[in-house]
């Protein structure tokens, strides 16, 4: 009972003391918001990535690509593959019976990014009347659909937001093609907001694909729909293909860059941490130097030692504390949401991405704080308590 | 000299401090060599590029096929001293992970072209010579134990061939190395005939084109001239400088090289104001010192330069073993890692722009206390005492 109440006389009047030592304690503050805060920004791009790339899929969507392809654009598909793989067992029918399938196409263009005003790779996409059956978070929220067989593209929110020329009403220019935007949609920032969107014929004829593909979407029927499909395509001797749910096609997408950004972002906020433990022990060093009077005398009117000692640490945890939520409240307020669109390797085309600064990594944030603060004052603190009182005393 | 030992003295005073003030130092430029190499092998494409060499590719997107045909209408045109042309493969060895680069190309001008891919001669006659042949970079013949003989299976994520297989078997003939831009060698080449008979669709289109420009040309007209030659055609090109092409593909990652120089930027403002804080606390625990100094004779300009030259030292033997930890540990990464990114180790220039940091980081953190000790008058420091 007594440590406990000498504890708590100590450390308030530690804490309330910190305003003395306002520059040294800034110095430890500041390290520790630094590395929160770079942390914070640098892992939020990786989930921001990886969410709006895995939110694209859907459970009830296959995709099926010719074998061997990774992705859309290695792909390739003849017209009859397409039509058997529509066919199949598994794919859920519309109303009318016909099979929920959208066979699609697709290429890159180059489009200014708005920005930087240098070029850049925006994904275009033929689909066929029936891509919106098989992408329910889509909805169009500008304009209209593109009508059939003209030369109209409807383009996704993020890519209207970073490339230049995608307003409604204006025309873009590919190649010898020239196409007007008649509608914009959104999917809830998915990777589909990227994309810009024709009539797969229209796409066909442009590019002079004459009547292939390289995907098909397919709404898949009931629980064993997957299954039922896999099995009929393996068994089709007309084909080879590959058929992936499409929440599994996202996650393989999705992989390489963030992995990428985590391989770069741990080690790097590592380091860091370790940078700013060297900081705080520095700044908690001078603190206990500062208070070596006060320390003994305290100790000389018979305070123990384990409340001076725990007290310094609590100093360096509420220090690093107060670190953390700067960084992680200035990383918040500045980069969740902030949008950027990067090439994605695997597509060879941008993604329009937003940060997303997750609960989970401010938490991580705060807990890297707070391990910061606890290895920075954990030596001071020993120190603190075995501080000879004589000589310290003599000191005066 | 008779300084040195004062310095000396002066830093080990407080040893504690003055090891953790190195010591984060160190951690600061630890992670400005490894964030250098890594913005490094992001522009390494732009580092080796050629300012005579112009590329041609579809104007629509560098995805796009070009006719086989533009070859001669471009070696035809005034000021093209050479042209080649190459395709992109896009298969992978063993692992869809080995995804290294493969090009066919047309061999005997594409070595003309690029005559920094370095092969011993009898391997050039040897590669020219066989069909189904490939030379493949030092660094992947390294990283998968490759040496010339060997017959390598590349499975094709693209290409498949005529009989429906995916898997292409390539006779390694050569193996070059590229003197330059180190890591850059990570990929293999094969011929474009023996691609383009085998693949089951897209004969007779080629990728891009590159071409060399005389020396009594314009680049600019030239590139303008292919152009030109090909608009309105159905497949209408752009020709730009290879360093222009390069370099757009280092802006499309664009933001990525934003955020590593913020990363940057915190860990030096962070470093600056540890060491900063802890040397103006130094000078002012010292003040009644300095003033016995300048009582025994030392002028202002030597208390000044006692105190700067404590915080550069502290700057620079943080600084440089730090440098060197991100150099040894850039040294160890395993190959398959570098040959994912090429390029990624400490770039020569980084230790010239790192020790002049140093030097920054030294004056910047020394030079208030400094100028603070050099003012001193001595009665006044020494009442505080």
């Amino acid at each position: 009972m007594n440590v406990v109440r000498q504890l708590v006389a100590v450390s308030g009047m530690n804490i309330r003391s910190i305003p003395a030592r306002r520059g040294s304690s800034a110095v430890a503050v500041l390290g520790v918001a630094a590395v929160v805060g770079v942390f914070a920004a640098v892992l939020s791009m990786a989930t921001g990535f990886q969410r709006t790339v895995t939110s694209a899929g859907s459970e009830d969507v296959a995709v099926v690509l010719r074998a061997g392809s990774t992705t859309e654009l290695n792909s390739g598909l003849g017209i009859e593959q397409t039509r058997i793989v529509a066919g199949a067992p598994g794919v859920a029918r519309g109303e009318d019976g016909t099979p929920l399938a959208s066979s699609e196409l697709y290429v890159v263009v180059d489009l200014p990014k708005k920005a930087t005003n240098t070029p850049a790779n925006v994904p275009l996409r033929g689909i066929e009347p029936s891509g919106l059956d098989v992408r329910d978070k889509v909805s169009l929220t500008a304009g209209r659909m593109f009508a059939p067989g003209r030369n109209e593209i409807v383009v996704g929110r993020g890519a209207q937001l970073q490339f230049a020329g995608l307003e409604l009403g204006e025309s873009v220019q590919f190649g010898q093609s020239s196409w007007e935007v008649v509608g914009v949609f959104e999917a809830d920032g998915a990777v589909t907001e990227s994309e810009l969107w024709c009539d797969v014929r229209a796409l066909q004829s442009a590019y002079r694909r004459g009547n292939t593909f390289q995907s098909v979407r397919v709404k898949l029927a009931g629980a064993d729909g997957f299954e039922q499909l896999q099995t009929a395509l393996a068994a089709d001797p007309r084909l080879d293909v590959d058929v992936e749910r499409e929440t599994d096609y996202y996650a393989e997408q999705s992989r390489t860059l963030t992995q990428f950004i985590k391989w770069v972002g741990y080690p790097v906020s590592l380091l860091m941490g370790i940078g700013a433990v060297f900081g705080a022990l520095n700044t908690m060093y001078s603190s206990v130097a500062a208070r070596t009077r006060e320390i003994a005398t305290l100790r000389a009117l018979g305070f123990g030692a384990l409340p001076v000692a725990v007290s310094t640490l609590l100093e360096s945890l509420l220090l690093a504390l107060i670190g953390g939520v700067i960084g992680a409240a200035v990383t918040y307020a500045v980069f969740n949401g902030y949008t950027v669109s990067t090439l994605d390797g695997s597509t060879f085309s941008q993604v329009v991405f937003a940060f997303a600064v997750t609960p989970q990594l401010l938490v991580q944030g705060l807990v890297a704080a707070l391990v910061i603060g606890f290895f920075g004052g954990l030596l001071p603190a020993i120190r603190a308590a075995r501080l000879p009182v004589v000589t310290a005393l003599r000191a005066l | 000299m008779k300084y040195a030992f004062l310095v000396w003295k002066n830093l080990w005073r407080r040893r504690t401090r003055t090891i953790l003030t190195v010591l984060s130092v160190l951690i600061a430029f630890m992670l400005f060599g490894l964030l250098s190499a890594f913005n490094y092998a992001f522009t390494i494409g732009t580092d080796m590029a050629n300012a005579n060499r112009l590329v041609t590719i579809h104007k629509i997107s560098l995805i796009q096929p070009l006719p086989i045909s533009y070859l001669q209408r471009i070696r035809a045109l005034p000021g093209v001293e050479d042209v080649t042309h190459a395709n992109w493969f896009g298969g992978y060895y063993q692992d869809q992970r080995n995804q290294a680069p493969q090009f066919p190309v047309d061999a005997a001008s594409y070595l003309r072209l690029y005559p920094e891919l370095e092969l011993p001669d009898a391997q050039r006659e040897a590669w020219l010579a066989d069909r189904a042949g490939m030379i493949v970079g030092s660094a992947l013949a390294e990283q998968f134990d490759w040496s010339v003989g060997d017959r390598i299976p590349i499975q094709a994520t693209i290409w498949t061939r005529e009989d429906g297989g995916r898997s292409w078997e390539f006779v390694i003939d050569g193996i070059f190395t590229m003197e330059e831009g180190r890591g850059g060698d990570n990929f293999m080449l094969f011929h474009y005939d023996y691609f383009n008979e085998a693949r089951a669709f897209g004969e007779d289109m080629v990728g891009w084109y590159v071409l060399r420009v005389a020396d009594s040309a314009d680049p600019a007209q030239v590139a303008a001239a292919i152009d030109a030659q090909f608009a309105n055609s159905f497949a209408e090109t752009k020709t730009s400088t290879e360093r222009a092409f390069a370099e757009s593909f280092v802006q499309q990652f664009g933001d990525i090289g934003l955020i590593v120089s913020a990363v940057l930027g915190a860990v030096f403002f962070t470093i600056l104001l540890v060491a900063g804080n802890t040397m103006a606390h130094a000078v002012r625990e010292r003040i009644p010192e300095m003033a016995v100094l300048k009582t025994v004779g030392f002028s202002n300009g030597s208390v000044l330069a006692l105190v700067l030259t404590e915080s550069i030292v502290i700057a620079v033997l943080g600084g440089s073993v730090g440098l060197g930890l991100s150099w040894l540990a850039l040294e160890s990464i395993p190959a398959a890692v570098s040959n994912a990114l090429p390029g990624l180790f400490l770039p020569p220039q980084a230790i010239g722009t790192g020790l002049l940091y140093m030097l920054a980081v030294g004056v910047a953190a020394g030079i208030l206390p400094a100028l603070q000790a050099g003012r001193l008058t001595i009665a006044e420091a020494l009442r505080r005492a």
